[in-house]
């Protein structure tokens, strides 16, 4: 028992450092691209902060959680998650480069969201599905799965907040055209197909005005 | 001891067990059927009216949605009234409170006497929100779900069981629920949400999936812990919005699992007896494992 403080201090300060390691080694490439020419610099589309695009639909990569980056990732290689400019990509990155670089993400800083739930009042189309649902089609209040102002639950679940409407949508519309289907047990496909086009539009706007409000207490 | 009680000790220490048949004829586990089209619409948001009645209605609203942070001197666990009781009490087959409200003054076999709608409150506190103290009845705590609740109510009648009240049985699966089924149930459908070991995920202080057994989720009295009750609950709104996907055995399998599970101590506790409390306060109350042994462990010891 004696020697078990200290080999558990030594072992903390390993993992701390090959954290360390992982997010220094994703910072390359992140700003200069994979070792494989194809895999281009994460940093050219998501912007040097990483927190996306808007006009674009680039989505924010900051502060999103490591293993969530890391199946998406995977998931664009196999084609579960369809996208003609992310699969080249994530295929010519390498399971190491994947791993450095969802890592290096999850310690950015995420943008402050206004952190609105079921509580609060729901007067638009937008805000109807985020804190009520639309239960007569099965449909739950978003929040009740992607947390309070939608900041992301977990690693299944993830943030909402700080998302452009373009892309917020575009996910959306993927997933009702099945595109897009590599979510846990279709949990979030069943939801999007029962969602029309224009509240498909109400609910991204809705996420992605919160981003730019007033954090609450 | 009656011989079906000792019956179900001697089976139950074995999984797949077998269910014993449900006794039901009071208030305290309503008979439920499945929703029907036709079931009652309780009134939309925008009609509350601008006034003292409407904002009382909305004060009771935001307390049934967000209990931790709107109630927090009542609450002893993670949970929130409307984890139980889906589309903010809305939901049809979910314990809509819209049905709830009418069929009281009632009683209950479980206080053994007749409880105004105050009361009934105050045992979803003192039992499925582990309450350290139960809200007042002329509190205004009651006082706003109680204004919630008769507004939801509008127009429905008054003495009648509608459609859709409470949660719809589910037969039990006839070659008894299966454990070890129900455990991998919940690693591929439930653990997403609730956590590889049943405790719920949060964000911040706030817990977004509720805790389902340990020190933070319902204890031994809630109605929640009879197992029937919860495969009836889970059978119709789980996994969230992909509700009556289980079949009826997995529901039975996967609430039998949940339930498996040590969590608060009933707090009619007699005389700090597991025994005196399971022969007065289980042994009659649907399917439920309080006070037996599964897996070698005696379940209702309680976990603080």
């Amino acid at each position: 028992m004696k020697g078990t403080p200290r080999a558990l201090a030594g072992f903390c300060v390993l993992l701390v450092s090959i954290q360390a390691q992982a997010g220094d080694e994703g910072k390359p490439v992140y700003s200069n691209g994979g070792a494989n020419p194809a895999a281009m610099a994460c940093g050219t589309c998501h912007g040097a902060d990483a927190l996306g695009l808007p006009a674009a639909g680039f989505p924010r990569l900051a502060g999103l959680p490591a293993a969530y980056t890391g199946k998406q990732l995977q998931d664009f290689r196999s084609g579960s998650r369809a996208n003609p400019v992310m699969q080249p990509i994530a295929a010519a990155l390498s399971d190491a480069e994947i791993q450095q670089v969802s890592a290096m993400l999850a310690d950015l800083p995420a943008p402050k969201t206004a952190l609105v739930g079921r509580a609060d009042d729901a007067a638009s189309v937008g805000a109807e599905l985020a804190l009520r649902g639309a239960w007569a089609r099965n449909v739950p209040e978003c929040v009740a799965c992607h947390g309070p102002g939608g900041v992301g639950v977990g690693t299944a679940f993830p943030p909402l907040a700080g998302q452009s409407a373009a892309y917020l949508a575009a996910q959306l519309d993927a997933w009702r055209q099945g595109t897009r289907k590599n979510d846990p047990n279709d949990l979030m496909g069943h939801v999007a197909r029962a969602l029309d086009d224009n509240e498909v539009k109400a609910v991204a706007e809705y996420f992605a005005g919160l981003g730019s409000q007033e954090v609450t207490p | 001891m009656n011989p079906i009680v000792t019956a179900l000790l001697v089976s139950l220490s074995s999984a797949p067990v077998l269910a014993a048949s449900i006794a039901m004829d009071d208030q305290s586990q309503l008979p439920g059927k499945t929703p029907e089209d036709n079931a009652f619409h309780p009134p939309r948001e925008s009609e509350l009216p601008d006034n003292a009645f409407g904002r009382l209605v909305r004060e009771g609203h935001a307390i049934f949605v967000d209990t931790r942070n709107k109630a927090p001197a009542f609450v002893g666990n993670g949970m929130n009234c409307t984890n139980c009781h889906i589309e903010q009490g809305r939901k049809a087959g979910s314990a809509p409170l819209w049905a709830a409200y009418p069929m009281y003054p009632a009683y209950r076999q479980k206080n053994d006497k007749v409880n105004s709608y105050a009361e009934r409150l105050q045992g979803c506190f003192q039992f499925s929100m582990n309450s350290p103290k139960i809200p007042p009845a002329d509190g205004p705590v009651i006082g706003a779900l109680t204004a919630y609740s008769y507004w939801l109510a509008t127009g429905a009648p008054v003495g009648k069981a509608l459609p859709g009240r409470a949660y719809p049985d589910v037969p039990a699966p006839k070659e008894g629920y299966d454990l070890a089924r129900g455990e991998q149930v919940y690693v591929e459908q439930c653990a997403v949400c609730h956590g590889p070991d049943g405790q719920g995920q949060k964000v911040g202080n706030d817990y977004v999936f509720p805790p389902l057994w340990g020190a933070q989720s319902f204890n031994w009295g809630a109605g929640m812990h009879r197992i029937n009750t919860a495969a009836a609950f889970i059978k119709e709104s789980m996994p969230l919005g992909k509700g009556r996907s289980l079949s009826d055995a997995d529901a039975w399998n996967v609430a039998a699992f949940m339930n498996s599970h040590e969590r608060p101590q009933d707090p009619r506790l007699i005389d700090g007896s597991i025994e005196k409390t399971r022969d007065k306060y289980h042994a009659n109350d649907g399917v439920n494992l309080y006070g037996q042994t599964v897996n070698g462990v005696l379940l209702g010891q309680g976990i603080r």
